[in-house]
């Protein structure tokens, strides 16, 4: 385990802030969308583009790059506005967000937005395109690559995710993360009321999965994590990400409502101006 | 001029219609179905609220399932408790059910002839900016091509209603298609709603109708707002309401044709699968006649405002006004 340096964690934390008001300023702009998921994923989302992954943004269709499958597409505020910081597009773009002939769908299309790996939005597709992916890349000669899925936790009670985790074990995909947002909410309430999940680490234990627990607001722990799964072999990686919904805004933290709920204006520039503070505060 | 006879919202035309949408209808009346029968019992899919289940739910704790987020056991288990004797109503987005669990609803469903009512919310292009991903075009199509299955598309929240009530007295697998957004409200209380009986809406004043449209879902209303209009531009038209899109009111659509020798079809949905082709099926057996097809056109929705994507995909009031112009140009 190697800690990140002090300088480090505080560079990524105000990148991570940064996305989380561009998320909220574009949820406001766009007055429909959703809220908690794409807050709570930002830190991983920070850490993967701006450390884990090996791609160009500038050359967004390198053959080598790394793969990211977004399987829960309703938090694509996070991806759009993470690729934007990353340099994939302008950040301006970021207001377009669900308008008419925006590239930036209300849930990714890959048809509109060429550079995203594929679409989504309807749940639980996607660890098994990324299990597609991340078999042609073994068959491939060529640069290693990493496939990387995101899930929710409640996107896992689809029963396709479990077919492709078989597959994927049974395949012995060592090239395969997959990162779970569980945040203990989906759209009725708590995971564990609506479709308990109860034990989740030993369900993808016992399908032969890598599983690693973090915080998924703990720099270190995300790179402790990235780092062991690319070192494990033959078998795939699941992190749980322990995800606080609507994380960075106190008022909305944990709330389930705010799964698929947008601010208002006041509830917009009470929110920036509180990332802002923190912000201000680490430099 | 509106048809009288059926007691229809005399307001329609005016700008401060009420408007209501049909996925509110359909909660309303699952819970009078609910009432009446204590055999209802309804599922769904972590959609409870969107999909206004939540007042049977309230009422009705023990008789509802949250499945979580899974389709295909939805509609399986719906199955099996239809077969133990309940009249489970599931309810979802139509992109999901029917859309992700089409077989298991062709196979434990109708195959087993099961009176499982199937709700497919937020179907069409009004579920706006969501886009593409979201907006269920195929859905007519899906269901209608199954054996055993009834399929409606309630024009309003009161249809809806209404609809939802005479379903739970079936024994028939059946499909009920609903919209997300708020749509003016068409009928009144006192509109009689049958499975399988379509009405003239609109018709003219005096004399036989040139054109017979002929549209089902909340669309109707641009339906009838294009009719008054060319009502005033002299060309005569009939305006039907398809609401049971199966089975088919045959002998209804073969008597506008047959007065009117030109018919347009207009639905929230592909052109290639849907009412209009369930129309044109009837009519090219028993009454060939030329039909203009209005509906999205092998192509996926996107996002942008209800109104926006009318527009663009031409099924608003103005695209239907301007393709009977060109019909009598
Ligand atoms: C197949 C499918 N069914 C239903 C939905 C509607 N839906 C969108 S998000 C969501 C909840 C997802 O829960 P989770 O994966 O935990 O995401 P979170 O709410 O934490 O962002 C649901 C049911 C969907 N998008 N896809
Ligand atoms: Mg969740």
């Amino acid at each position: 385990m190697e800690n990140l340096s002090e300088e480090k964690i505080k560079e990524l934390k105000i990148k991570s802030n940064n996305i989380r008001i561009s998320i909220i300023d574009m949820l406001y702009i766009a007055n429909s969308g959703h809220t908690a998921g794409p807050l709570g994923m930002a830190d991983v989302f920070t850490f993967l583009y701006f450390e884990a992954l090996r791609h160009k943004p500038e050359n967004p269709n390198w053959v080598d790059r790394d793969r990211v499958v977004l399987s829960n597409g309703h938090i694509c505020p996070v991806l759009y506005a993470t690729m934007a910081h990353a340099g994939y597009f302008k950040i301006d773009e970021l207001k377009t967000l669900r308008k008419f002939g925006s590239r930036l769908q209300g849930h990714p299309h890959r048809e509109f937005l060429s550079i995203l790996e594929t679409s989504s939005g309807p749940l639980g597709e996607g660890i098994s395109q990324a299990v597609g992916m991340a078999i042609a890349a073994k068959i491939e000669k060529g640069m290693d690559k990493t496939i990387y899925c995101m899930t929710g936790d409640g996107e896992l009670d689809e029963g396709q995710n479990w077919e492709a985790l078989m597959l994927a074990s049974k395949m012995k995909l060592d090239n395969l993360i997959i990162i779970v947002d569980r945040n203990f909410i989906q759209i009725d309430g708590s995971t564990e009321t609506v479709m308990p999940l109860s034990d989740l680490a030993s369900k993808f234990k016992s399908f032969n999965c890598n599983t690693i627990e973090i915080n998924g607001h703990d720099f270190n722990e995300i790179n402790n994590a990235i780092n062991s799964a690319k070192k494990v072999k033959e078998m795939p990686s699941v992190i749980i990400s322990g995800n606080t919904p609507g994380k960075g805004v106190i008022a909305w933290e944990w709330d389930y409502k705010w799964h698929g709920k947008v601010p208002n204006r006041d509830e917009m520039s009470k929110a920036i101006r509180g990332l802002e503070e923190i912000n201000e505060k680490l430099k | 001029m509106l048809n009288h006879n059926l007691k229809l919202n005399s307001k329609i035309f005016n700008d401060d219609v009420v408007l209501k949408s049909t996925r509110e209808g359909f909660g309303e009346g699952l819970l009078d179905a609910a009432i009446e029968n204590e055999n209802v019992v309804g599922l769904t899919a972590d959609l409870l609220e969107s999909v206004k289940m939540n007042y049977f739910a309230n009422k009705f704790p023990s008789r509802f399932i949250d499945v979580g987020i899974a389709e295909q056991n939805l509609a399986s288990v719906a199955s099996g408790m239809a077969a133990m004797g309940k009249i489970p109503f599931i309810a979802s987005y139509a992109i999901f059910s029917p859309g992700r669990n089409w077989e298991q609803i062709r196979t434990t469903i109708c195959y087993n002839n099961q009176p499982v009512k199937i709700i497919g919310s937020h179907a069409g292009l009004s579920v706006g900016p969501d886009g593409g991903s979201h907006q269920m075009l195929e859905d007519i199509g899906l269901t209608r091509v199954i054996p055993n299955m009834v399929v409606i598309s309630p024009c309003d929240a009161l249809e809806a209603r209404k609809a939802t009530i005479a379903l739970s007295k079936t024994n028939h697998p059946t499909y009920l298609r609903c919209a997300r957004n708020e749509t003016p409200i068409i009928t009144t209380i006192e509109s009689n709603f049958q499975i399988g009986k379509s009405e003239i809406f609109f018709k003219p004043d005096t004399g036989l109708a040139q054109v017979g449209i002929i549209a089902t879902g909340p669309i109707l209303y641009n339906a009838l707002m294009a009719a008054k209009k060319l009502d005033e531009m002299g060309i005569k038209v009939k305006v039907m309401n398809l609401s049971t899109i199966k089975p088919l009111d045959r002998e209804a659509i073969i008597l506008l044709a047959k007065e009117t020798k030109n018919i347009v079809t207009i639905e929230d949905h592909q052109v290639s699968c849907g009412m209009g082709s369930a129309v044109a099926e009837c009519l090219s057996e028993f009454y060939p006649t030329k039909i203009t097809f209005m509906g999205i056109k092998n192509m996926f929705g996107q996002s942008g405002t209800p109104s926006e994507l009318m527009k663009y995909y031409k099924i608003d009031t103005e695209s239907i006004i301007e393709t009977i112009e060109i019909l009598f140009k």
